[in-house]
């Protein structure tokens, strides 16, 4: 018993030392670790000589200036709201007071974590899920359409063509989705068929006025609104509830009496929900904005990493470069208005596709406001796609905070849309503040030069060392 | 076909002023996406304060001095309204489609919000607007309907008339010739083609698209006020169905010259008010609605003036010389 009791002590002992030199060895090397860190934590905000402060860099590159004059201008377009808010106030006499125009500015900032009033009155903030659901929800088309703008601008074209493209896109869609019976063919291969031929729809349409540009020379701008409003007639010809071949998909019941069509949902073609509505339960969250996401990374990653993406781009900043370069500049204006009119058609297709979304087809004399939503959100996100992707939702998210204002304030839901208008506005700015950002640096690199040395001066210290 | 023809001139008349809105301010260089908006600001100022007096009770006899003055106040709006623009283009040298596009954001925006705040409904009304504005026969001295039919010529020019049709003729003649027989015209216009060379023998470019951006935005506030006066029955409603967009096509269909516009304007009107109303076009006042009975789809009408304007760009597309240099903002240092 002495003898294990013995070993025992002696293990013990031996593991001590271990690890007590180890222990040791590890806080010599701690010092030096905490050291390194405080370095690089130094480094980050402090310029020396040689480098400049890791921050500075950052700071310096264009894609930074890019942010945050695309930031500033957020901050300054709801800024503005707010003083639109209490100019409200103060001259509509006793119906509006400051409280609730305090309140209207909250609700933008804080739109979706709004909870509604309690009891005594207040508003109250907390973890909305419906709200939150619902932006993203409504965020899917506008990523989408807003993918389109930004791809086109990259390749030089103004897409207004988009809710031309968005209309057919739906057309197609509805078509699809209704027609096929999901008693007989599954119901996610409807759903693919249905969400294909809305990209098919919108791109063969984009195609048009990539025709019309690259072999007519005419301006994409005039053939955009063209098609925008035949695309319009098209679509109600189609759905016509006396002479469209598709009248059998207008819903009949209740109310609507055959002025909207069947939603998806009728014939058992939804969006999958990928799970969201249990993590935002109430609201109309699915998996479009999940498809909409990776679309945008495809995009991005076409643009910027393939040979395709690149030559869309020569084309874009020089016709006649690419052309000389080899480029067939016609054929790539014809493939960037169709992938951008695939992606503004895949935008109607996700939203329509939700299932519980209607749709009204006598739609020839106004254009869908979707379509002309996404050109502020490709102009604030400087048309890069995964920008793209945190514009959309801000606008989303802003619209959300203008319904929340609607039925929490007496101020209408319009207010947002002013602030949207002013923020893409002052990004118009964008270059003056780049510019003005830029000008600093300048400033205080002007003195550089000086302390360089006179060239004779320096040919006086070669002939000295000789 | 009377009915046709009045209604073809209501809706030809303010396409006309806002394409050559359009032209004024491409001609100096800054592209002009914004026209939609300044449409539909200068509708809203016009109305409310057309409304504004006619609530004030005004009697019936002063309506036509109350559209002249509407028609000043909205000439001034959007001509306030366009300084945005302009100053975003030519002194932050802003890119223009993105200055455009926020006015045309902003201005329905700004417009609904009011009108809600105003009447909480979204359509800011005019009662009685027609007895104040529409001339008939019988304030010409010419009697009434029953007691003496003119013909379709003098019933189009003098019974269901608004004087605004005259009055935007002659402004559009006037500013016609401003553009090309004057020594303003001429520096405007080279201004839009090449900046430097005007730079050179003195010209203040940047003042000259000032002036640009300012007559195309008080262009495109009487465009938007005829338009509400007109065809929207004096009501505001924020939106003017794409009529801005449609202009600038007008603008480019036209080649930039103000007697194309006004031809490409008249065959728009024509088709739309066609399209309105084939059913009911009596051309020789036989009996017989020639159009009905060919029993084309209404939609096929409507769609009939995109397509011809599609058609007709296609063939003409070569001579089309659009201002050389528009749409690049002004660099004294690219000389």
């Amino acid at each position: 018993m002495n003898e294990v009791l013995k070993r025992l002590q002696l293990f013990l002992k031996k593991l001590g030392k271990q690890i007590f030199s180890l222990l040791r060895r590890f806080s010599k090397s701690l010092l030096p670790l905490w050291k390194r860190l405080c370095k690089w934590f130094r480094s980050l905000f402090v310029s020396t000589d040689d480098k400049d402060a890791k921050l500075l860099t950052l700071y310096k590159q264009p894609q930074t200036k890019s942010i945050l004059s695309s930031l500033i201008s957020i901050f300054a377009g709801i800024v503005l709201g707010g003083i639109i808010l209490l100019i409200m106030a103060l001259t509509s006499g006793g119906s509006t007071s400051f409280k609730s125009a305090w309140e209207g500015f909250q609700l933008i900032f804080l739109g979706v974590f709004n909870t509604g009033r309690d009891a005594s009155g207040n508003l109250s903030f907390g973890l909305n899920y419906v709200s939150i659901g619902d932006v993203l929800f409504r965020a899917t088309p506008l990523i989408l359409t807003g993918l389109s703008i930004a791809l086109a601008f990259k390749t030089g074209l103004f897409n207004i063509g988009a809710p031309g493209q968005y209309l057919m896109g739906t057309a197609a869609t509805f078509i699809v989705a209704l027609s096929i019976p999901t008693s007989v063919v599954p119901s996610w291969i409807v759903w693919t068929l249905a969400f294909l031929s809305g990209i098919l729809a919108g791109a063969l349409w984009g195609a048009v006025i990539g025709f019309f540009k690259s072999q007519l020379h005419i301006n994409e701008v005039i053939t955009g609104i063209m098609t925008n409003w035949i695309a319009a007639n098209i679509v109600t010809s189609l759905f016509d509830n006396l002479t469209g071949p598709f009248a059998n998909l207008l819903d009949p019941s209740g109310t609507k009496n055959k002025s909207y069509l069947y939603k998806t949902a009728h014939n058992g073609v939804q969006t999958a929900k990928m799970g969201l509505d249990k993590l935002f339960p109430g609201s109309q969250v699915n998996g479009g904005i999940i498809i909409a996401i990776l679309i945008a990374v495809l995009v991005y990653i076409v643009i910027n990493k393939t040979t395709f993406g690149y030559e869309l781009k020569a084309c874009g900043h020089n016709r006649n470069a690419a052309k000389y370069a080899g480029i067939n500049e016609k054929r790539s204006i014809v493939y960037s208005m169709s992938i951008a009119g695939g992606l503004a058609g895949a935008g109607a297709a996700l939203y329509y596709l939700a299932g519980n979304t209607e749709f009204y087809w006598s739609t020839y004399q106004s254009l869908p406001a979707i379509g002309f939503n996404g050109i502020p959100i490709a102009l604030l996100a400087y048309n890069n796609p995964l920008g793209v992707i945190f514009s959309g939702l801000f606008m989303s998210y802003l619209n959300e905070a203008g319904m929340k204002l609607k039925y929490l304030t007496p101020f209408n839901e319009y207010i947002t849309d002013i602030i949207i208008a002013s923020i893409v506005y002052l990004s118009a700015f964008s270059l003056a503040v780049k510019e003005f950002l830029n000008g600093r640096r300048h400033k205080r690199n002007v003195h550089q030069p000086e302390t360089e040395k006179k060239p004779q001066e320096v040919i006086k210290d070669l002939e000295a060392e000789k | 076909m009377v009915y046709l023809l009045q209604n073809t001139i209501l809706y030809t008349v303010p396409l006309m002023i806002v394409a050559l809105a359009g032209v004024f301010s491409e001609r100096s260089g800054i592209i002009n996406i914004a026209l939609e908006g300044i449409m539909v600001m200068g509708a809203f100022i016009g109305v409310v304060f057309v409304r504004a007096i006619i609530e004030a009770g005004l009697p019936f006899e002063y309506g036509q001095l109350l559209l002249i003055l509407g028609i000043l106040i909205a000439i001034v709006g959007g001509g306030l309204f366009s300084l945005l623009l302009a100053f975003a283009s030519i002194n932050l040298k802003a890119d223009q489609t993105i200055g455009g596009t926020a006015l045309n954001l902003l201005a329905p925006a700004v417009v609904l919000f009011m009108i809600l705040d105003i009447n909480d409904q979204s359509v800011l009304k005019v009662s009685n607007a027609t007895e104040y504005f529409m001339l008939n026969q019988s304030d010409f001295g010419l009697g009434t309907k029953f007691e003496n039919p003119l013909g379709v010529i003098g019933n189009v020019l003098f019974n269901k008339t608004y004087i605004t049709t005259w009055i935007c003729l002659i402004i559009f003649v006037v500013l016609a010739i401003i553009l090309y027989k004057t020594k303003f015209g001429l520096r405007l216009r080279a201004c839009g083609e090449h900046p430097q060379a005007a730079d050179s023998v003195g010209i203040n470019v940047n003042k000259m698209r000032y002036f640009g951006t300012c007559i195309s935005g008080c262009l495109a506030g009487l465009g938007g006020f005829v338009y509400a006066v007109t065809i929207d029955d004096c009501a505001s409603t924020g939106d003017v169905a794409g009529f801005g967009f449609l202009a600038l096509a007008v603008m480019i269909f036209g080649n930039w010259k103000p007697l194309s516009i006004a031809g490409a304007s008249l065959l728009f009107g024509l088709l739309k008010c066609i399209a309105a109303g084939y059913a009911y076009i009596d051309i020789n006042n036989d009996g017989v609605f020639w159009l009905n009975e060919l029993k084309i789809s209404s939609h096929i009408y409507r769609i009939l003036p995109y397509v011809i304007t599609l058609i007709v760009l296609a063939f003409t597309s070569k001579k089309s010389r659009a201002p050389k240099a528009e749409g690049i903002p002004y660099d004294k240092g690219m000389r």
